[in-house]
């Protein structure tokens, strides 16, 4: 773990370059590149590399798709490091369990999360080993020096020696097993808006995204795929194929035919005139009618338990009253805007994989099956991420051109068109899900009861997927007799994680039916879930809840035509409630403004919090007015974006972000903000027309 | 195959391709100016959009042909040194996220504000809502408009004043 290693040429890092020399494509920030001069880089941990030049790397083991750990995770080790913002460079790691654990991936908006306290020690003991150092230098006591911005002082003599003089001595130091970590009140970087560290690269072309790896002798591909999910090539016929100019080679790999050709467009053209005959197979009998009619088949029948609290089917009995609903939900697809794509270059003795992967040791290993190469001879090279969303999580466009790769013998970068990604895609699934509660005599909720029907791609416990119930199972409210249920219900469409997953039509089902049960109880929405907040445990719950309605003056009046719907929810660590303030304009509904308050714990950089909760709203409001994957005998119907349409500029509310401070530990922020957009809104429109809307997207005629 | 000349950011290019392969491509595989963006291939994204001659267009389905003898300015070479306007703005606001579709953004709002130095927000949506952006960054983008047409009419000011004096 702990080195120096003389610098040379392969150090000297180009922007997505790989150069003939160098099996290594790393990228950095060029500007602040230019500094650097030869010299040893000392190793002192996994993290922090630092330079005889004083030229501090910190090593990114996350994927930056947008949601800002290439700055937040700076942030942090700057901080525990003490050393100076302006002297930092990136180096994206490569796979090193040994560094950094079995499962190397971004998911879950876990970064913040679980690099927290593993940064900060890396931070802290390598500025200990630093001081360490300087102390033997000095021969004082290490209480007799301090570290600051990227030097050691001794506080007897005022003399300063810089961290890039200390390093080398300072990695040859045991590692401190227990480092000193700030005091938050201490904190300089964390808690700041810092710019982000990619902005510079992201306005002028120079930041490479997977998509751009370019590799000298690189081949272009694209993959003929079955239009029917698990269907097979029966036949091809690769003639007219072949005589497309520019048109290099077609071969069969394990999810098509793929035409390789000397660039995109050609291998496009190449694909246009092939011809395939597909063996469709089982999930061509599933049209979207019928997945949904045996969802409804299921939940109309007992499930697994998800959760069972007091006895809710006596409490449902005896009741003053009792509300039933059915709510469902679209497959949708993540559409990142940069397609699928992966470069590989496949030889007897490596590999090298360049791609935006949220996954890199399932990245790796998938290369490493399909090659037979053990995995330590395969290289990931992580570069920006056209966006992720779960997508990327994915091994299907990696296996595509390490097979391409394999069999033409050449580098090939791969790339899906956009009806490739949005046809091929493993989406999040379709949901059909009852519920019941009952109110007392007062109008107060006594029971609560769900049966979910939905794929499970997340495995099972005991007939349950954490994934699919999450938002229901664990509702945030106090309600004394709950019992969730849980039925698999699998067509075949391949589904995965979707930013926040499960909540993200589960707490529009839940935040919408308490809504129902607010309503048919004759009391005001924020009332009747704060009365369910008053346990301790609720606090934060509550809190947000209240800053948000209070930012958005709940029960005061409004413009005629507008109304407000509030909404809640409890994922990823953190707790985030949305007011929206929506009207009908043609019928349409359309959102003018989103009042959101979260509570993530210790915020690192607030200015990349409030724009992942712009981010999480934008994505939720897309699913919630637009977005829908249907199934048409096995195959989707949508192909690009005309059909499957994202918010646009003209479509987007104002929205504003309240942040509750505290100095919890942290929690996650890419996905806290989705699922409360589409109940805020449906419970708005309500709100307004008296029509609820159980079924996503919201349709003009379900308002109507 | 076609020979095909044109002028990319101010430099003379001479390619030998297919006609009807988009500009698009072949800025990106045969030029290897990737920072213009494929998202789509059917002008409904914006992720592609390039300058003709002044103009924002969507390179994705621009046949190469089309753009023989004309002037091509892409992200690249929108300024020598990231400080158009525009640039600066997005800077200023830290626009980006993933930043994938921001080449296209950055183009389509250099355009309109070439056009229109004070745009409206309804100005803004007209020409803005061509140009998704999955990370959801509309409400930063319109706010650097803003910001940039401020930029524009302070340094059209200056030289204005400088004219006169």
């Amino acid at each position: 773990m702990i080195g120096v290693r003389k610098v040379n040429r392969r150090d000297f890092l180009k922007t997505g370059v790989a150069s003939a020399a160098g099996l290594t494509l790393t990228f950095a920030l060029p500007e602040r590149l230019a500094a650097q001069t030869p010299g040893t880089v000392a190793k002192l941990n996994g993290y922090v590399h630092i330079g005889s030049n004083d030229a501090i790397t910190f090593v990114l083991t996350k994927s930056e798709m947008g949601q800002g750990p290439l700055t937040s995770l700076s942030q942090i080790l700057a901080e525990e490091l003490e050393c100076d913002w302006k002297k930092i460079r990136t180096e994206i790691a490569g796979v090193d369990p040994k560094l950094y654990g079995p499962l190397q991936g971004t998911f879950g908006s876990l970064s913040v999360r679980t690099s927290w306290k593993p940064l900060r020690a890396a931070g802290a003991s390598a500025r200990e080993m630093l001081v360490e150092a300087a102390a033997r230098k000095w021969a004082v006591d290490k209480s007799q020096c301090r570290a600051e911005n990227g030097v050691v002082l001794n506080t007897g003599t005022n003399e300063r020696l810089t961290y890039g003089s200390l390093a080398e001595a300072a990695a040859k130091l045991p590692v401190p097993p227990t480092p000193a970590t700030k005091d938050p009140k201490q904190f300089r970087y964390v808690g700041k808006s810092l710019k982000r560290l990619d902005t510079p690269l992201k306005v002028n072309g120079t930041a490479v995204f997977g998509i751009d790896a370019k590799v000298p002798g690189m081949l272009y591909a694209v993959v003929a795929k079955c239009p029917v999910f698990g269907g097979k090539v029966a036949s091809f016929d690769a003639t007219k194929a072949k005589a497309v100019p520019g048109v290099k080679q077609v071969v069969q790999i394990s999810s098509g035919v793929a035409v390789v050709a000397d660039n995109t467009w050609n291998a496009m053209e190449g694909r246009r005139a092939l011809e395939v005959q597909w063996d469709e197979g089982p999930v061509a009998k599933w049209s979207s009618p019928g997945i949904r009619q045996m969802f409804a088949d299921l939940a109309a029948t007992p499930g697994a338990v998800a959760r069972k609290v007091g006895d809710a089917g006596a409490a449902l009995t005896s009741a003053a009253k009792k509300i039933e609903a059915v709510y469902e939900a679209p497959y949708l697809s993540h559409a990142p805007m940069e397609p699928m794509n992966c470069t590989a270059r496949v030889r007897a003795d490596g590999c090298d994989i360049w791609a935006p992967t949220q996954i890199q040791t399932a990245a790796r290993a998938t290369a490493a099956n399909i090659t037979g190469l053990p995995p330590e001879k395969v290289e990931i090279h992580t570069l920006f991420l056209g966006g992720g969303f779960g997508r990327r999580g994915g091994t299907d466009f990696i296996a595509d051109a390490v097979e391409c790769s394999k069999a033409v013998g050449a580098p090939v970068k791969l790339t899906w068109s956009r009806e490739d990604d949005m046809q091929h895609d493993m989406y999040r699934p379709a949901s059909y899900t009852t519920f019941a509660g009952a109110l007392d005599a007062d109008g107060w909720p006594v029971a609560f009861t769900s049966r979910i029907a939905c794929p499970s791609f997340a495995g099972l416990n005991n007939g349950v997927d954490r994934a699919a119930v999450e938002g229901i199972a664990d509702l945030v409210y106090d309600i004394p007799n709950v019992q969730v249920e849980y039925h698999v219900a699998e067509p075949g469409i391949p589904t995965t994680y979707w930013r926040s997953v499960g909540y993200s039509q589960n707490t529009f089902f839940t935040e919408g039916f308490i809504d129902e049960l607010a309503h048919s109880a004759g009391k005001d929405p924020l009332e009747f879930r704060r009365h369910m907040l008053q346990k301790k445990e609720s606090a934060r719950a509550l809190a947000v809840l209240e800053l948000a309605a209070e930012k958005a003056g709940w029960g005061k009046p409004l413009p005629a035509g507008r109304a407000r719907g509030i909404s809640l929810v409890n994922n990823i660590g953190s707790f985030n409630a949305q007011v929206a303030e929506v009207s009908l304009e043609k019928g349409k509904p359309k959102v003018h403004r989103v009042v959101c308050a979260v509570d993530c714990g210790q915020v690192v950089n607030p200015a990349i919090l409030e724009q992942q909760i712009q981010s999480g709203i934008v994505y939720g409001l897309s699913a919630a007015l637009k977005g829908a994957i249907t199934i048409d005998r096995g195959r989707v119907e949508q192909a690009n974006f005309n059909q499957y349409d994202p918010l646009r500029m003209d479509e987007m509310p104002v929205v504003e972000v309240h942040v509750v401070e505290n100095h919890l530990d942290p929690g996650g922020i890419g996905e806290a903000s989705t699922p409360t957009s589409a109940p805020a809104i449906a419970n708005a429109l309500f709100a307004l027309t008296g029509k609820r809307v159980r079924k996503l997207p919201i349709r003009a005629e379900d308002l109507a | 195959m076609a020979e095909i000349k044109f002028n990319v950011n101010g430099k003379s290019q001479t390619v030998n391709v297919s006609p009807a392969m988009p500009l698009l491509w072949v800025l990106r595989d045969t030029l290897g100016l990737t920072g213009t963006k494929f998202g789509c291939g059917m002008a409904l994204c914006g992720a592609c959009t390039v300058h003709l001659n002044g103009q924002a267009i969507r390179s994705c389905i621009t046949p190469i042909s089309s753009v023989a003898g004309k002037n091509i300015t892409t992200i690249e070479g929108l300024s020598p040194d990231s400080t158009h306007a525009v640039q600066r703005a997005w800077i200023e606001n830290d626009v980006p996220q993933c930043g994938y579709c921001q080449s296209g953004q950055i183009m389509a709002a250099a355009s309109l504000l070439a056009k229109k130095t004070r745009p409206t927000d309804a100005d803004i949506d007209e020409v803005m809502k061509g140009n998704l952006c999955r990370c959801g960054t509309y409400q930063s983008i319109r706010r650097a408009i803003h910001r940039a047409s401020e930029i524009l009419t302070a340094s059209n000011g200056t030289a204005r004043q400088g004219g006169v004096a």
